[in-house]
């Protein structure tokens, strides 16, 4: 299984990068969503994948039996997500209101701060 | 249990609230940031007091003993990184009283203003590596907002910019403490350093630790990451870019600092060379472009960057008076860029432009003014006897002993090109003559109206500060000295945290 999350992991961040390479800012925030969601693939993929063996402790033991899956990393995916979610809806809103500013979704021309 | 860990982050988070609740009364809001503001002092203050007591104050939040917990640990470099906060957030309180404007305001200018107080807070005082990620990304959503208010155009493309670059920092951040986790199995700063001690993959923690230089480097603006920087800075609300000028980036600088001390020591041949050229190149790309600049904000911001390379050139060069030169170095920036900014404001506030070639006549009508801007100017190009000079002085040292030639005398020039940026301020706001056809009816009215004292009272006192470490910088030279003692020694901070709950 790890080495199929693996490929998907990079795949996304391929993905994810050459969406921002692009001109357009709708597309720019496409890219982002999938950088952070990449991310969120990359821990879980990372912290070890463990299938059926949910973390409960037996009645009257103190710690579980064998070994099971590690319930952090998806309460990290969580609360990125979560982060990521209210990023990116600031961040729609944004390139809305740049657009009716702007009157434009190329980047190249958004370039009056820069000089 | 230490309580006054958690004061000055609860106090801006329950500040911003109470603001929240009188959204429609400005004036209600006006007097709660201020007294919120002082309330954060007062509190860091407090933590200042039992670090210098105790060394390490540790939390454990809900009481789950760390490792399995999330820990808030204060040592000398967070305290003294709270106080400056403290600091900033009382002068900006005072600042934004006359120069947010009521649209401004009703867009819940004070709310985000605290919100992001917490944040930077948050990220100082957090001893848990993915808490350090949340604080951030609190300190970012409150900074995205507060930067776009008003909706002029130039705000909006530097905060496309701003926005962007600060995402893929922290898709990276998050990126690498996945990794990180998946090698330790630990969240916990201090018990991961313990055990990256016998992690057997020195390869993997090198990829790790440049993740991180990226990530920090990014929100630090350190070379090559800084372009947003520049882009954005000078859009936001005058205030705004006062407070980001002097705390945002050092956040940056702070996350470097707690990192590569604490987690990532095992390799400095690696690590640290990196960071020294890091360092280099930051001070250099940073001054040099304030040297092509003509806009009063701008310069400003291109000089966050150049002095941001100083910082980090104590970090890298990783010698107990190069620390100790870094941790200083922070203390003078604070204080001595907020204070600049808040300057440009004024100036702004006088003759309605940013632009130097639109601007002058200064010295003439406001002398007073002209003493307040040479106070943090010289300092900043490390005139003596100014908070900036022993800064730079102790730095430069430190590259002296270390035998760092090539990057003592890259600061050196950078000191001197700083000076020739500052002078270029000053002849052109301060000492030519009014351009033609510029409209100067707020600068020569005679009398100095309310509003403007207010805005005084704030660059006052950062100027007071500045003099005050200039001249009599013992305490505050024996801070960065403990600081220092303590980033190089990490066990005691492993000890602190993990050994509190036992």
């Amino acid at each position: 299984m790890e080495p199929i999350m693996a490929i998907a992991v990079g795949l996304m961040y391929a993905a994810a990068i050459y969406m921002m390479l692009r001109r357009s800012i709708v597309k720019l925030v496409i890219g982002l969503m999938l950088l952070s969601n990449a991310a969120n693939l990359l821990i879980f993929t990372s912290a070890g994948m463990t299938r059926g063996a949910p973390p409960l402790i037996p009645e009257g033991s103190t710690i579980p039996d064998g070994i099971v899956a590690d319930p952090l990393p998806q309460a990290l995916i969580l609360t990125a997500i979560v982060i990521a979610f209210g990023v990116l809806a600031f961040a729609v809103v944004l390139i809305h209101r740049a657009y009716n500013i702007l009157r434009t979704d190329n980047l190249d021309q958004m370039k009056d701060t820069d000089t | 249990m230490s309580f006054e860990v958690g004061l000055p982050i609860v106090v801006p988070l329950l500040t911003g609230a109470l603001c929240v609740m009188f959204w429609r009364y400005n004036a209600i809001q006006r007097a709660l940031s201020l007294v919120g503001s002082l309330a954060i002092l007062a509190a860091s203050i407090w933590l200042l007091v039992s670090v210098l007591n105790e060394g390490h104050v540790v939390m454990h939040m809900g009481n789950w003993v760390a490792p399995f917990g999330i820990t808030l640990v204060a040592d000398m470099l967070s305290a003294i990184m709270v106080v400056l906060t403290g600091m900033m957030a009382v002068a900006i309180a005072i600042y934004s009283l006359a120069s947010a404007s009521p649209s401004h305001e009703r867009f819940g200018y004070y709310p985000l203003m605290h919100l992001l107080l917490a944040g930077v807070c948050g990220s100082f005082l957090t001893g848990d590596i993915f808490n350090l990620y949340v604080w951030f990304e609190v300190m970012l959503v409150a900074s995205f907002a507060l930067l776009i208010l008003g909706g002029e155009r130039a705000q909006m493309e530097g905060a496309v910019k701003y926005v962007t670059l600060n995402l893929v920092s922290s898709a990276i951040f998050l990126s690498a403490i996945g990794l990180l986790y998946g090698l330790v199995g630990t969240l916990n700063m201090a018990d991961i350093a313990v055990k990256l001690g016998s992690a057997e993959n020195p390869g993997l923690i090198d990829v790790i630790a440049v993740m991180f230089l990226i990530a920090f480097g990014i929100k630090a603006a350190a070379f090559p990451l800084f372009f947003w920087l520049p882009a954005s800075y000078h859009t936001g609300p005058v205030a705004v870019s006062a407070l980001f000028a002097g705390l945002l980036t050092k956040v940056g600088v702070y996350a470097l600092f707690r990192v590569f001390t604490l987690i990532f020591n095992q390799a400095p041949e690696f690590t640290h060379e990196l960071l020294l050229w890091v360092a280099a190149g930051t001070m250099l790309t940073g001054v040099l472009g304030a040297a092509a600049q003509f806009e009063f904000r701008r310069i400003l911001s291109f000089h966050i960057v150049s002095q941001i390379g100083y910082m980090i050139l104590g970090l890298a060069l990783f010698t107990p008076l190069a620390l100790i030169g870094g941790v200083f170095y922070i203390m003078h920036h604070i204080i001595v860029k907020t204070n600049l900014f808040l300057i440009s404001g004024i100036t702004h506030r006088l003759l309605g432009t940013y632009d130097l070639k639109k601007l002058g006549g200064m010295y003439k009508a406001r002398p007073f003014l002209s003493v307040l801007f040479l106070i943090p100017a010289l300092s900043l190009a490390g005139i003596p006897p100014l908070s900036g000079f022993f800064a730079k002085f102790i730095i430069i040292r430190a590259g002296v002993e270390a035998s760092a030639w090539v990057v003592t005398f890259i600061a050196l020039l950078v000191g001197l090109l700083t000076l020739y940026s500052m002078i270029k301020i000053w002849a052109e706001v301060f000492w030519k003559k009014l351009p033609k056809g510029v409209d100067d009816t707020a600068l020569t009215a005679g009398k100095t109206s309310g509003s403007l004292v207010v805005l005084y009272i704030p660059v006052v006192l950062l100027g007071a500060c500045t003099l005050f470490i200039g001249l009599h910088g013992q305490p505050i030279y024996e801070f960065a000295e403990y600081s220092a003692q303590q980033l190089l020694n990490p066990q005691g901070y492993i000890d602190a945290v993990l050994g509190g709950g036992q």
